[in-house]
């Protein structure tokens, strides 16, 4: 007896059996259902079918009328087709079926001829390097293909992006738009950890915060600027950088450009500094296999390119 | 004075199943209206689909189906064992506390209390007041089975009992969980992983078998040979029948989670289960329509009749769709799709609320010492307005559901898939709105009833009479 498969919570072989027992002689037991009704309906009959002799309700009888032959032979057909089924296929736990089949064995075999149809399609992309894949067309309506069905439930159907989501067609990027930079983000992944600060600065310092970096990217809000800016080098220029332009191998955004991950509002921005923020990009490369993400940081990258 | 049947838990049941069967149709046509037009949930939490959607299944399945079978079985049960309803206080608890629980639900789901678990959202205070009442009503119904002044237990009774006892070890047996607050609603399931999605589809097929089908099968049996005035086709069918079905619906619920993390063995098993029940169901539908053969002539005349056929035959149609989709090629295709969406309501809609509609029209006037109701017109274009309404919805939903299905799988030359998810959405949007409208009037039949039904029980001549027990026939 294969042992997986068996329920975790009903290891106990006699499980099987009791299932195996109950189901098979279920299925002879709606053959001895059908057995007791040997006299079946033909058309002679047909005329002389009686009453049972109950009677419920003052009107309610039932006709002893014998079981259609079809019906009978239908139901005969379904339960040998089951037992047919149980000798070929896994239908108990004791017994695997002769065909060997298995739902994952399935899955392997159309992935391996999936795998033979289009793996030498993949496997000459894989030579070539991102950038000047990122020029072939062939391989970007691929690429293409590959992201409508992965990454746009995140990143839209245009690749623009939404709140919390990166835009990847503009030159903002926050964990490097260099080809290596964008395939090492799909295939691992990447976590942006924004810690909250509303426990240390105060209402009134995330105010002033808020206002600081608002002032780098050129906007004006209410708050005092200089209190701000002091807070501003204190706690945040370790991922930041002093100049606020941030840094590309912790995920820290610039924030002296007008590309808003969150969202531009005043309100969202002092949102992220007293509450942080959580982003996380999945990895994709177990998942996907190195010759799809290669086509999608193709893909990605090509997105960007101005030339 | 002559001793009387108990019509008053009967009455009471009978209007609200005319009213939970409006608001649970209603909440429908708002969610539908939702996935055509999305922006319909106003951003507000509790009108949000995830919230309303389960409060649309267990008003229609529970608040609607339930009434409508407690109404039934308790006229049923009684008039066919000539006896008067055991336990009537119980009775009348049923009544109340199956109320509360509706309400309770309409308040919870909303407000996001869930467990999660489909048909089974309502959490354990809620759960535990159900088997109160449940407890009762096999009490008050089991009790007049005991009490029948007839030798011999009529075969719509069969089919009741089974529903009332499957019913109560599947509530039990899948809302088993360990409440952690109760002021804070919140449990946990006993079950975990692939045992738990076994154990709620165990739950979930059999409330289909045993609440949606046995539970109406044995509303079928009573209303359709008294609206027909001819005796039953089939006995010898109906033993059979009843038999193979109650074996074989238990063990169909696997046919839920065809391709996923359950061991090949038990979707095998819950495939070919789901085929053997082919025949079983069939059994009930060739001795609903075959009881008619000799007063064919009476469809022409009566539209309660033409509501109790129609239901059979979507019985019939729904009872062969759901064992071909539960073969594992063809499940597939259909699996998380819309269409089965449609094969639901195909049940719902066409089987479901077609037989409880017809047989509230026989009963409602007998129940207020009349003998018809109020408009037989209006019961006519309610059948008409029925029929088109289930027509666009299920057709709507197949097109719909097999064309996400054929979406979903085309690829192109080069193994990616054609179509992402959103291109998918997109497509089905002009049937999610064929099936909204088609919800919409089919909902517009109800108003119709509940017209009726008001113009029937507030006539000068209509009121709350209990009948008289007749001697048994023999």
């Amino acid at each position: 007896m294969p042992e997986y498969s068996l329920m975790s919570d009903f290891s106990s072989p006699l499980w099987a059996w009791f299932i195996f027992i109950v189901t098979v002689g279920g299925i002879f037991w709606c053959f001895y259902l059908l057995m007791s009704q040997t006299k079946l309906l033909t058309k002679e009959e047909g005329n002389k079918i009686q009453v049972t002799g109950h009677k419920w309700d003052e009107d309610i009888e039932e006709l002893n009328t014998p079981i259609p032959r079809w019906w009978m032979q239908m139901f005969i057909a379904t339960n040998i087709f089951a037992l047919v089924y149980l000798v070929l296929y896994p239908g108990s736990a004791i017994f695997d079926g002769v065909l060997g089949w298995s739902q994952v064995g399935q899955y392997n075999t159309e992935m391996k001829v999936a795998e033979k149809k289009y793996g030498a399609q993949y496997a000459r992309y894989l030579q070539q390097d991102i950038a000047e894949l990122a020029t072939n067309n062939e391989a970007l309506k691929t690429g293409g293909r590959l992201f409508s069905t992965y990454c746009t439930q995140c990143h839209g159907t245009d690749a623009g992006g939404g709140p919390s989501f990166p835009n990847l067609r503009d030159t903002h990027w926050l964990w490097g738009g260099k080809p290596e930079q964008i395939s090492q983000t799909i295939n691992a992944g990447r976590r942006g950890t924004m810690p909250a600060w509303g426990a240390v600065l105060g209402k009134s310092g995330v105010k002033d915060v808020t206002a600081y970096v608002l002032s780098l990217s050129g906007r004006k809000t209410a708050g005092d600027l200089k209190i701000g800016k002091q807070k501003f080098e204190q706690l945040c220029i370790g991922c930041h950088t002093a100049e606020g332009t941030g840094n590309i191998a912790l995920g820290a955004p610039d924030l002296t450009d007008k590309s808003w991950l969150y969202g531009s509002s005043h309100r969202s921005i002092a949102k992220s500094i007293s509450e942080g923020r959580n982003g996380n990009m999945p990895a994709f490369g177990n998942f996907l296999g190195k010759s799809k993400t290669h086509l999608l940081a193709a893909y990605v990258y090509s997105l960007s390119r101005t030339d | 004075m002559q001793e009387t049947y108990n019509y008053k838990v009967v009455r009471q049941f009978s209007i609200m199943t005319v009213v939970w069967g409006i608001v649970g149709m209603l909440v429908g046509v708002i969610i539908a209206s939702q996935l055509a037009w999305p922006g319909l949930n106003f951003d507000v939490p509790w009108l949000t689909f995830s919230r309303l959607r389960p409060l649309h299944t267990n008003a229609v399945i529970f608040a609607f189906g339930g009434s409508a079978l407690f109404a039934t079985s308790y006229y049923i049960v009684q008039r066919t064992c000539h006896a008067k309803l055991f336990a009537p206080r119980l009775a009348a608890f049923t009544f109340w506390g199956w109320q509360l629980v509706i309400v309770l639900a309409a308040v919870t789901l909303p407000l996001g209390y869930s467990t999660a678990k489909e048909y089974a959202e309502l959490e354990w205070p809620i759960d535990i007041l159900i088997t109160l009442v449940w407890v009762s009503y096999a009490i008050v119904f089991f009790g007049t089975i005991v009490k029948r002044k007839v030798k011999h237990i009529y075969v719509a009774n069969w089919f009741l009992g089974s529903f009332i006892l499957t019913v109560a070890v599947l509530h039990l047996g899948n809302s088993a969980a360990l409440p952690v607050s109760l002021l804070g609603m919140k449990s946990y399931s006993a079950y975990a992983g692939v045992q738990d999605a076994m154990v709620q589809w165990w739950y979930g097929h059999n409330a289909v078998g045993f609440l949606l089908t046995a539970g109406f099968l044995g509303m079928m049996y009573y209303f359709m040979p008294k609206a027909a005035g001819r005796p039953v086709y089939s006995y010898r069918l109906s033993v059979v029948h009843f038999w193979a079905l109650a074996f074989t619906y238990i063990w169909a619920g696997p046919h839920h989670l065809i391709y996923t993390a359950l061991p090949d063995w038990t979707q095998s098993l819950g495939m070919i289960m789901s085929l053997i029940l082919l025949a079983p169901s069939w059994g009930g539908m060739i001795n609903g329509i075959m009881t008619l053969s000799g007063a064919w002539d009476k469809l022409r005349t009566d539209p309660i009749l033409k509501f109790l056929v129609v239901a059979i035959s979507f019985y019939g149609m729904s009872t062969f769709e759901g064992p071909m989709m539960a073969i594992k090629t063809v499940n597939a295709l259909s699996h998380y799709t819309d269409w089965t969406i449609g094969h639901v309501h195909a049940g719902a809609l066409g089987w479901v609320a077609m037989i409880t509609i017809g047989s509230m029209y026989f009963l409602i006037p007998r129940l207020f010492g009349k003998t018809e109701m109020y408009s037989t017109r209006l019961i006519e274009i309610h059948f008409w307005v029925s029929a088109l309404g289930v027509v666009l919805y299920i057709a709507a939903m197949w097109i719909s559901g097999v064309m996400q299905g054929l979406m979903w799988r085309a690829t192109n030359s080069d193994g990616t898939l054609t179509y992402s998810f959103i291109e998918s959405v997109a497509a089905m949007h002009p049937f999610y709105v064929t099936r909204t409208i088609g919800g919409l009037v089919f909902l517009s039949g109800m108003f119709l009833m509940a017209y009726n039904v008001w113009k029937t029980v507030t006539a000068d001549d209509a009121s709350p009479v209990d009948a008289i027990i007749p001697e048994p026939a023999y």
